[in-house]
């Protein structure tokens, strides 16, 4: 009996301690990372490329998501409404919806499994095929040249790609609020207008979807990065990513909201 | 100190390295001259690639000095070490060209990177190297549509691209049809005149290392088992070498990987 405990014990032990290794080679992958991003900011048309692979091949999910999940907050947000006899103020309810959580959130979840999964694929896949060493031996750095744009480009797009959501989003409960429900449209817009603070509303939701960008391009080439050179190193190190950074959106989703919390008044 | 004799290029000493606890290399002496032909040969998983990241500061001894045209490789900072990398090229086993470049951009790559060329210019170099390995008009294929044997050309342009001191050669023959291996071979030997580089080879094809190399190495039990010309080993008696130069499956390279005996294997314990 005491031996399966200590048994058990010891097995935690490593899970924990190899956890721990792990999250160290990351901290110091991050660290290197930091110093090569200044040089590689430079290197615009490395980035633009990695913004096009990136952001640009995912605009389609995130535009139609958004879309989808405008609609279903409409239906559900004017079921809840219709009880307070306060229909008018759905376009408030689903902006804000879609901008300080949805659209950030979300985006991040379908961001990681769209492109970041693909980009840990690619990394590793170099790897494997000795490309990065090979560029290493010409003197060039793979991580300011591979790397870096790579993790810049899901920065950059994050937020672009939530704005985008959210606006897909509100389209979309238009479309189910105002033409098919029959709100009346200058309502629908106005008390947008009015309760959706740019100052505080969309920039806690910008700050989100840069921190998310973050986590899930860090994520992605470090996974990529340290694959195992096989078929099943690079696919474990894909599902990882995807895992990886999902739970890590939601988890700082909720740091986030706390931070953000203004309280009562 | 053998270092700071200017016609040596490479000069290895005792030199060690594990991989966690598994030694690989257990004290290897090796002096390489400029405008040596050198070749490395030695059992699968002796130790060759591993030989060739210590002299290009991919990997680090666990002790002995590693020092290249003077420099003492496992101490350069990473500014110093790709300073000195611009003037090593390296073919890799499997060529590893950037596969979402052209064949063009692959062999420009190292022009964009270290030079301030105008582009007019990289083009006239890119098709003269990728002349020089019989693939001008491949330049606008992508890697994977090349066969091995044009692939490892391609790497090989790309390779000696910024006119390297110093060439290393990762199993350049190995998996080509040959054809391709005497194409390779007949590249590898005039770029060494031509330009008066320092190449090492590490291949386990004897019969193109005996047409082309000035020196065998021959590396067994992560030491320097022999150092010789390539007529001696025609002649040697070295049971080792035999098996090598005979192509026998089993001598002191053994066929079998350890194992308990078959038999007792076979009826089950
Ligand atoms: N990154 C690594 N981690 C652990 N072991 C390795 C690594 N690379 C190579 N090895 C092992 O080191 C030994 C020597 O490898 P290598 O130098 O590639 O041999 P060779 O090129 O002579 O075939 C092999 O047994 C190989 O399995
Ligand atoms: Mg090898």
């Amino acid at each position: 009996m005491t031996g399966r405990m200590a048994a058990i014990l010891e097995s935690l032990g490593h899970l924990l301690t190899g956890r721990l290794d792990r999250l160290g080679l990351a901290a110091r992958f991050a660290g290197a990372l930091v110093l090569v991003l200044w040089m590689s900011i430079r290197r615009t048309s490395l980035i633009i490329r990695e913004l096009y692979f990136s952001g640009v091949r995912s605009l389609s999910i995130i535009a139609v998501s958004g879309l989808f999940v405008g609609m279903v907050l409409a239906v559900q947000g004017y079921e809840v409404l219709q009880r307070y006899g306060s229909t008018e103020s759905l376009g408030v309810i689903v902006a804000l919806s879609l901008v300080r959580e949805l659209g950030p959130v979300v985006t991040a979840l379908l961001f990681a499994g769209r492109a970041s999964s693909a980009v840990t694929a690619e990394i590793g896949l170099m790897r494997a095929t000795e490309q990065l060493a090979a560029m290493d031996m010409m003197a060039v750095d793979p991580l300011s040249r591979v790397i870096a744009p790579r993790f810049l480009a899901a920065i950059v797009s994050m937020p672009l790609l939530a704005a985008i959501f959210s606006v897909a989003g509100i389209i979309g409960a238009w479309i189910i609020g105002v033409q098919l429900i029959g709100i009346d449209d200058g309502a629908f817009w106005s008390q947008m207008q009015a309760s959706v603070d740019v100052r505080i509303d969309v920039l806690d939701g910008l700050l989100k979807s840069i921190v998310f960008g973050t986590a899930v391009g860090l994520i992605s080439v470090f996974e990529g990065y340290f694959a195992a050179p096989t078929a099943e190193g690079i696919a474990s190190a894909t599902t990882r990513t995807v895992v990886i950074s999902s739970l890590s959106v939601l988890m700082l989703d909720l740091v986030l909201t706390v931070m953000m919390f203004r309280g009562l008044s | 100190m053998a270092s700071s004799d200017p016609s040596v290029m490479i000069d290895l000493n005792g030199v060690r390295f594990s991989y966690a606890d598994r030694p690989i290399l257990q004290g290897i002496d090796l002096t390489i001259k400029k405008g040596e032909i050198v070749a490395i040969m030695g059992g699968s998983g002796g130790g060759k690639t591993t030989l060739l990241g210590l002299m290009a500061g991919r990997l680090k001894p666990s002790s002995g000095s590693v020092t290249l045209d003077g420099f003492d490789v496992p101490h350069l900072g990473k500014k110093d070490l790709y300073a000195l990398r611009r003037r090593i090229g390296m073919l890799f086993q499997f060529g590893a060209l950037f596969t979402d470049l052209t064949v063009f951009d692959n062999v420009a790559f190292p022009y964009r990177e270290q030079t301030d060329l105008p582009e007019a210019m990289i083009q006239a170099l890119v098709l003269m190297k990728l002349e020089a390995v019989g693939l001008r008009g491949a330049h606008r294929l992508m890697p994977s549509e090349l066969s091995g044997g044009m692939a490892r050309r391609v790497a090989l342009a790309r390779a000696v691209a910024l006119d390297p001191a110093l060439m290393l050669y990762d199993e350049p023959f190995t998996g080509l049809d040959p054809i391709s291996v005497g194409i390779i071979g007949r590249l590898i030997k005039r770029l060494n005149r031509a330009l008066g580089m320092t190449s090492i080879i590490v291949t386990h094809d004897l019969n193109e290392t005996l047409r082309l190399a000035d020196r065998v190495i021959v590396l067994s039990g992560g030491k320097v088992h022999r150092d010789m010309a390539p007529d001696e080993i025609r002649e040697t008696e070295d049971p080792f070498i035999r098996q090598f130069a005979d192509g026998l499956p089993d001598g002191p390279v053994p066929f079998h990987y350890p194992a308990e005996d078959y038999l007792t294997e076979l009826m089950g314990s």
